[in-house]
This record gives C-alpha cells, sequence and structure tokens, in this order.
C-alpha cells in the first residue's frame, strides 16, 4: 500500500516536472530553430512568445473532435492513451536523484525496454483504427523503424548493464557515481555504445533524421492524418515525453546520471538530461531525413553487428580486469 | 525489491489518468460544431473520395523485418540474464557468450550475403 501511495507521487511529481518541461521545451525549440534560419521564433504571445505553448495548448484543445465514418473507433480512441502511457511509463524508473526515483524496480532496464518497445501497439492501433491509406502506411513504417532500431538499442543499453553487473537502473548510475562514467571510461565499449543509443533512441522517437513514419511530403502526417484536437495533442505529446525521457535515460546509463560535484544530485541529472535533449534538437534542425532503405542498411549492417562487438568488448573488459 | 511493482504500476496508472484527464478536459473545452456534413467524416485522402478501404493487404518486406527482429530480441533475451552473472561466472561465461554470439553473426552473415535486410 505504501509503495502504490509512493508510486503515485512520485508519479504526479514526475509526470508533472516531464510535462512542463516539455511545454517549455516547445517553446525552445522553436525559438531555437528560429535563430538557426535568422528568424526570431515566438515573439507574440507573452514576453518572447513565453507563452506560446499554453497558448498551443488551448487552442489544440477547443479544436473539434472529428472521427472519420470508416474508422474503428474503439482502437481510434485508445491509441493516443496508450501512447502517452508507453512514452511516460518508461520514467517510472529513471532516477533523478538519489532519492527521487518513482519505483526503485531491481530489472529497470527491462521495464525501460519492455514498457518503451510496447509503443508499437498505440502506432499500429492509430495506423489501422484510422482506416486511412497515409495513417496505415505510416504505421508500418513506424513498427519497422522501431522494431529494427530496437535491436541497436538493446545492444547499446547492454554495454552498461555489464559493466555494471546491474539491471537496476538507480543500480547502474550508483555504480558509476562509485567508479567512472561509463561514456568516459571505458571509452571504447562506453563512448561508441552511447552513440548507438543515442542514434537508435533518436529513431525510436521518429525524431529527424529518422522521421520517415511521419515524412509530411509522402505520407501527409503518417499516422495522426486523421487525429484532430486532443487526440492529436496525445500523440504530439507522446512524442516530445519519449525524446525527454530517452535524454534521461541516456544521461543516467552512460553520463552517471545524478552523480556530480558542488551541486545536489538532482540538478546534475537536469542538466545532463536537457544537454542530451537540446542536442536532439540541434540534430533535428540541422539534418535532412533518410531515406527508408538507407534508414534499415545503418541499422542491420552497420549498428547491430557494431553492437554485438561492442557487448563482447564490454564483457571482456569485464572478464579481464580492467574495472571491478 | 518486490513491492517496487507496485510503485510502477501506480506510475502507470498516472500517465493513464493523464492521457485521459486531457481527453476529459478537451470534451468540456471543446467548441461544438453548429452544423455538421457528411463529407467531414470522410477519410481523407487528398479530397478525393476515398478509393474503398484501407484494410489490405502490404508489402512482405515488413514480414521479413519482423523475422528478423524475433531472432535478435530472443538473442538479447539470452544476454540479460548472462550480463548479470559474468562477473562472477568469469571465463566460462564470457568464452560462451562469444560463441553464442558467433553463431548469432554467422546468420547475420548469411542473411547480408542473401541481401535479405535490404529494404527493396
Amino acid at each position: 500500500m505504501n509503495e502504490l501511495v509512493h508510486g503515485a507521487l512520485y508519479g504526479t511529481l514526475i509526470a508533472t516536472a516531464i510535462l512542463s518541461t516539455i511545454a517549455m521545451g516547445i517553446w525552445f525549440e522553436r525559438k531555437f530553430a528560429g535563430r538557426m534560419q535568422q528568424r526570431l521564433g515566438p515573439t507574440i504571445v507573452g514576453p518572447a512568445g513565453l507563452l506560446q505553448p499554453f497558448a498551443d495548448i488551448i487552442k489544440l484543445l477547443q479544436k473539434e473532435d472529428i472521427v472519420p465514418r470508416d474508422a474503428d473507433r474503439g482502437l481510434f480512441d485508445l491509441a493516443p492513451i496508450l501512447a502517452v502511457v508507453c512514452s511516460l511509463g518508461v520514467a517510472a524508473v529513471i532516477p533523478f536523484s538519489p532519492s527521487i526515483i518513482a519505483s526503485d524496480l531491481d530489472v529497470g532496464v527491462l521495464w525501460v525496454l519492455g514498457i518503451g518497445g510496447l509503443m508499437v501497439i498505440p502506432t499500429f492501433a492509430a495506423g489501422w483504427g484510422s482506416n486511412n491509406k497515409f495513417a496505415l502506411l505510416g504505421a508500418m513504417r513506424a513498427i519497422a523503424q522501431s522494431v529494427s532500431y530496437g535491436v541497436p538499442l538493446v545492444l547499446a543499453v547492454l554495454v552498461p548493464v555489464v559493466l555494471s553487473g546491474s539491471l537496476s537502473i538507480s543500480g547502474i548510475v550508483a555504480w558509476q557515481a562509485q567508479h567512472h562514467w561509463f561514456a568516459v571510461w571505458p571509452i571504447v565499449p562506453g563512448l561508441p555504445a552511447f552513440v548507438i543509443f543515442f542514434l537508435a533512441m533518436l529513431a525510436e522517437s521518429n525524431r529527424i533524421p529518422f522521421d520517415i513514419p511521419e515524412a509530411e511530403s509522402e505520407l501527409v502526417a503518417g499516422i495522426t492524418t486523421e487525429y484532430t484536437g486532443a487526440k492529436f495533442t496525445l500523440f504530439y505529446m507522446a512524442e516530445y515525453v519519449h525524446t525527454l525521457v530517452g535524454s534521461a535515460l541516456g544521461a543516467a546509463l552512460f553520463f552517471g546520471g545524478w552523480d556530480g560535484p558542488f551541486a545536489p544530485g538532482l540538478h546534475w541529472m537536469v542538466l545532463k538530461t536537457l544537454t542530451l535533449f537540446v542536442l536532439i534538437y540541434w540534430v533535428r534542425w540541422s539534418l535532412l531525413r533518410f531515406r527508408a532503405d538507407q534508414l534499415m542498411r545503418l541499422c542491420w549492417t552497420w549498428l547491430t553487428p557494431i553492437g554485438v562487438a561492442l557487448l563482447l568488448v564490454s564483457a571482456a573488459w569485464v572478464t579481464f580486469g580492467g574495472t571491478n | 525489491m518486490q513491492s517496487a511493482w507496485l510503485s510502477a504500476f501506480a506510475f502507470l496508472l498516472v500517465s493513464t489518468l493523464v492521457g485521459a484527464g486531457l481527453l476529459g478536459a478537451a470534451s468540456v473545452l471543446r467548441v461544438r460544431a453548429k452544423y455538421d456534413s457528411p463529407l467531414k467524416h470522410n477519410t481523407y485522402e487528398c479530397g478525393e473520395e476515398p478509393a474503398g478501404m484501407s484494410w489490405m493487404q502490404f508489402h512482405a518486406r515488413y514480414y521479413v523485418v519482423a523475422l528478423f527482429f524475433v531472432l535478435f530480441d530472443v538473442e538479447a533475451a539470452f544476454f540479460f540474464p548472462w550480463a548479470t552473472v559474468l562477473r562472477e561466472e568469469g571465463t566460462s561465461a564470457f568464452i560462451a557468450a562469444v560463441t553464442f554470439a558467433a553463431v548469432l553473426m554467422l546468420g547475420w552473415l548469411y542473411a547480408v550475403r542473401k541481401e535479405a535486410l535490404e529494404w527493396q
């Protein structure tokens, strides 16, 4: 019972923090993208356009809810909620400081991969339920992509698991706090594993350069083609939550999470997470979209074998000395 | 540690409430349309009348991707318990993993040579 209250309390706290971060993150992204393209970004609503995300949310919630006549109503309505659950649920096991963690699960890594992997279900429910050709094509591409990139993701996540010998994320962070960050040392499985993790995470959250599932020049809007108003907002939110939680996960697994000198753990975790989050925006507004075949080739002929090799290197590191 | 599952499921419950709550808020805030048109509820197909349903067959290459995913995901499932005991088991566990990975990558090499991994 105590644990239920703890989970619900910290869940509310963490979910609120994540959602307000992404609201401001959307403002930041538009400002950032604007500056990169030599324009100003939002300026009208509030000082420096700071209230723009709230205006957007209120506008979206007021929109009419249109469900296509031929759609599968049940799947169509369920998909956006499931998308939010699958992206937000991952945050349950991420330690934001030594004490701020909703659920210190001893198989935290499996929870992250499992709940994150379930994301294909709302994707397919949305694509199939819409009964729209663009949506179905988008869903099929999204599933092929996230299923493929799930493999290098798992292999990259296995590197910190092997090096620390723990499946719990707080355990992995504690190990790094005691010894060293995995992205820094041992640098050979650590840093390349982080790069693979980062690429796979971009692909899993359908970010440029891997945003083929909703390539707007080909597929209108992919799975969200038929969605309006609040349900569209939920998909949009889920995508940003996925990115932010992925950044937090990268910070925890490879950059020592809350570990750092001079400041409380929470500050370090937030700093690292936001740095990765900004890096994703930077990539997004700098690169072009891959083609579907390039995307698949990168995953299966490069990232997967490299991931297996890195896994074996980290195993050798653990077995034959190096770190203890 | 078992009780951590309760917290995790409470977290999922909170996430569900976030999603459902937003939909609930929208159903209160929403502006209702004054009149309706049958065209509004048509499936979107760039303004044309939709041609048939979209519940149809799709390309077989998706099936191949699913097969590879199953293969490599099963392999990953084997790696997880191994990763946690590697420190105690030492060299024998390391050799076992290398053998396992070698067999797996042999299959991967075959797939590459057969061009099964090409998206075409």
